[in-house]
């Protein structure tokens, strides 16, 4: 095989590649072996690069009639033991929520990557956005636990695709990869040195079938899987369920089963955690952003630094469950903060939460265009100032 | 005259004991399909730890949970799409999908007409009792004219779908009619679904009597399954006979059967011919 991806022969490579290039590069490494899609403006290189390369490891890519057809396959393959993704963006995004919700409550691994464009609506479909990010966390209905992921480069978009599968497999959950448009489209160099991932496997029912509780959490509150095939012949639904997996509605057992769903994230944000911390440590002003305008905040703490003013930056690579106490820190000798993002106030609304009393204020754009990096460093020098 | 006994067939070995007693109204039509559709699985003798059953939202979705076999409850009108990704990422598997006429023709109807035409190995078996029975009642897209429904108070205006039609026009490979008071003859048009290669789209003529019939004043539940009975047609008849509340009288029994390409079959057979010619 000569156009065979470098990642499928095993050998590592680097590669000046787009972001969603590496995110269909990190997939197959990840082990995922199935996709299905719809296609929609920025996302559709995922689709275009999975539908060639799936069929060469033994997988599955198939276009379906739609993005909820999409997110349901999705779950139907992985319910059969296999890692599967979708990929999307904002329209198609929303139209998949109901079904984020079934794996979330039923606890099917999945990754379902949403490259953000403006919107709302059709919206700006070549325009990047950050507007998506309480949707990740909050889009379906009811109360439920979900990782998402905001890498910022496209080196980490590769590397984030892995880890969304391990994650997703480990904590039985869908796993949610968010970025804008701009480093989807974006080219740079990634070293592509998933090849050899050692790739986390979903925990699988073994012993009798009579003692197996497909919902039972064991010791660290993530039930093992019962694979189609295997014999245990068992029931899944997205009713609110017993240890067993059959419908009830009696309050002891939703009681039970919700609260350690909604532990099981929490127990497990060892493995789940993930941010970075730029010259916080001295920082007068800390910069709170993700994706491109992370990238934008820091480049501007570079300027603001070569003009004697002690700004730091903060970056969530998971989002969701947010990184609460390592933000925290990283402010503890700040005397405010800034928020740049390509939105209305969204994540300055989870900032003040977190920091609540310490002065923050948002650089917020919403125009289609990337905050540029001057515009974040003029600010922050003027807070470090006092101004 | 079709003869045969179910001496060797104990639907209870088919069923998940702790399960019972099960939600089903006394009469309703969906226990008779389901006793058909365990009766078929045991007749063509199918690895019950190789079965998957997925089913939507609805008195008709709920039967999957009564099933000892690999069963998945899914999100309402997508057990098609659910199955399609199941189907393909497991081949092993044999994939049947249990839904409602609400779930497979509302808002299922995108996913059916694909499913249809994409032709990978599935059986849909759509229990069409012309209601939606799980919310109490409302009008279906297989609701007869001028019946009354909870949300048609006036009577049904909107015409309504035949299903088989819509399933061969999309492209089945295999479409089948029955109605429930022929056990035996609805037992074999699965099994015949089943052993179909290519997608399998069985109607069954269910009755949601206490919700349905007791609205329209249609008697008990064997009343039902007789009128159903009378109102089926071989299509010789179809444009001459008069009913009141079906205006073409439905064909039952093997209505299409063709042998376009399974689709999972094809697109593995593509993948490997592209390995082949690529090294
Ligand atoms: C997205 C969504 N919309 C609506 C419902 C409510 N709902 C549950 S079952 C059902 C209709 C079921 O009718 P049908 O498929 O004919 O099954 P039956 O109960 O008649 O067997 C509806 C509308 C739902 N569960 N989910
Ligand atoms: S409501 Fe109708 S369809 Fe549902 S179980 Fe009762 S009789 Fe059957
Ligand atoms: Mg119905």
């Amino acid at each position: 095989m000569n156009a065979i991806d470098p990642t499928l022969t095993g050998k590592n490579a680097v590669k000046l590649i787009s972001g969603n290039h590496a995110c269909a590069l990190g997939a197959i490494a990840a082990g995922c072996r199935f996709f299905a899609g719809y296609p929609i403006t920025p996302s559709s290189e995922i689709a275009e690069r999975l539908a060639r390369s799936l069929p060469e490891v033994d997988g599955v890519f198939v276009q379906m009639e739609d993005e909820i057809a999409s997110i349901a396959a999705v779950i139907g393959a992985s319910m059969g033991g296999v890692k599967a993704m979708t990929a999307t963006s904002g329209p198609g995004f929303s139209l998949k929520q109901e079904n984020i919700g079934y794996a979330a409550g039923a606890e099917i691994p999945c990754v379902i990557v949403n490259v953000m464009r403006g919107g709302p609506s059709t919206g700006m479909p070549t325009r990047p956005s950050q507007a998506d990010i309480m949707q990740a966390r909050w889009g379906s209905h009811g109360d439920y636990p979900i990782i998402v992921l905001t890498p910022a480069s496209v080196s980490e978009i590769y590397s984030e695709t892995i880890r969304a599968f391990d994650l997703a497999e480990q904590c039985r959950t869908p796993v949610v990869l968010l970025y804008d448009q701009v480093i989807a489209q974006l080219s740079e160099t990634v070293a592509l040195d998933g090849a050899g991932h050692a790739s986390a496997t979903r925990k699988w029912a073994s012993g009798p079938r009579a003692d197996y509780k497909p919902y039972d959490g064991g010791s660290d509150a993530i039930p093992a899987m019962a694979k189609p095939g295997d014999g245990y012949r068992t029931h899944t639904t997205g009713l609110t369920h017993g240890e067993d997996g059959f419908p009830t509605q009696n309050p002891e057992a939703v009681t039970r089963n919700l609260s350690r769903l909604f532990s099981k994230l929490e127990r497990h944000r060892d493995l789940i955690d993930s941010s970075e911390a730029l010259h916080c440590d001295d920082a007068d002003v800390v910069i709170v952003a993700i994706g491109i305008s992370a990238r934008a905040a820091t480049r501007a703490v570079e300027q603001c630094r070569a003009q004697g003013a002690r700004v730091g930056l903060f970056r969530p690579i998971t989002f969701w469950p947010f990184p609460e106490m390592q933000l925290r820190q990283a402010t503890a000798n700040a005397r405010a903060v800034l928020v740049p993002e390509m939105n209305t106030g969204q994540l300055r609304l989870v900032v003040e939460r977190v920091l609540a009393g310490m002065p923050v204020e948002g650089i917020h754009l919403f125009s289609g265009e990337a905050i540029a990096p001057s515009d974040i460093a003029a600010r922050a020098t003027a807070l470090a100032r006092g101004a | 005259m079709y003869i045969e006994t179910a001496a060797d067939f104990d639907v209870t070995d088919y069923l998940r004991k702790e399960m019972m007693p099960h939600f089903l109204c006394p009469g309703c039509g969906h226990g008779i399909a389901l006793r058909a559709l365990l009766w078929a699985i045991h007749d063509l003798g199918l690895d019950r730890d190789k079965l998957a059953v997925v089913s939507g939202i609805g008195c008709a979705g709920r039967l999957s949970a009564y099933i000892d076999a690999n069963t998945f409850h899914v999100t309402h009108g997508r057990p098609l799409a659910y199955a399609t990704g199941l189907a393909l990422a497991r081949p092993d598997l044999h994939v049947v999908v249990i839904t409602g006429d609400g779930d497979c023709l509302a808002i299922g109807g995108n996913h059916l007409i694909h499913a249809c035409r994409r032709n990978l190995k599935l059986t849909c078996l759509m229990l069409n009792n012309e209601v939606y029975g799980m919310t109490g009642g409302q009008v279906s897209p297989t609701t007869s004219e001028t019946r009354l429904t909870t949300t048609t108070p006036l009577g049904n205006q909107e015409p309504h779908f035949d299903a088989c039609a819509l399933a061969t026009a999309a492209g089945a490979g295999f479409v089948g009619r029955e109605v429930t008071h022929h056990v035996p003859k609805l037992k074999e048009l699965i099994k015949a679904g089943l052993e179909h290669p290519g997608f399998a789209f069985v109607e069954v003529l269910s009755d949601c009597t206490e919700i349905f019939g007791r609205k329209n004043d249609m008697g008990s539940s064997s009343d039902m399954m007789m009128r159903q009975k009378s109102e089926i047609r071989p299509s010789a008849y179809l444009d001459t006979v008069d009913t009141p509340f079906r205006s073409n009288a439905l064909p039952t029994g093997v209505l299409t059967r063709n042998d376009r390409p399974e689709y999972g079959a094809a697109y593995r057979q593509a993948a490997s011919a592209r390995a082949g010619t690529s090294s």
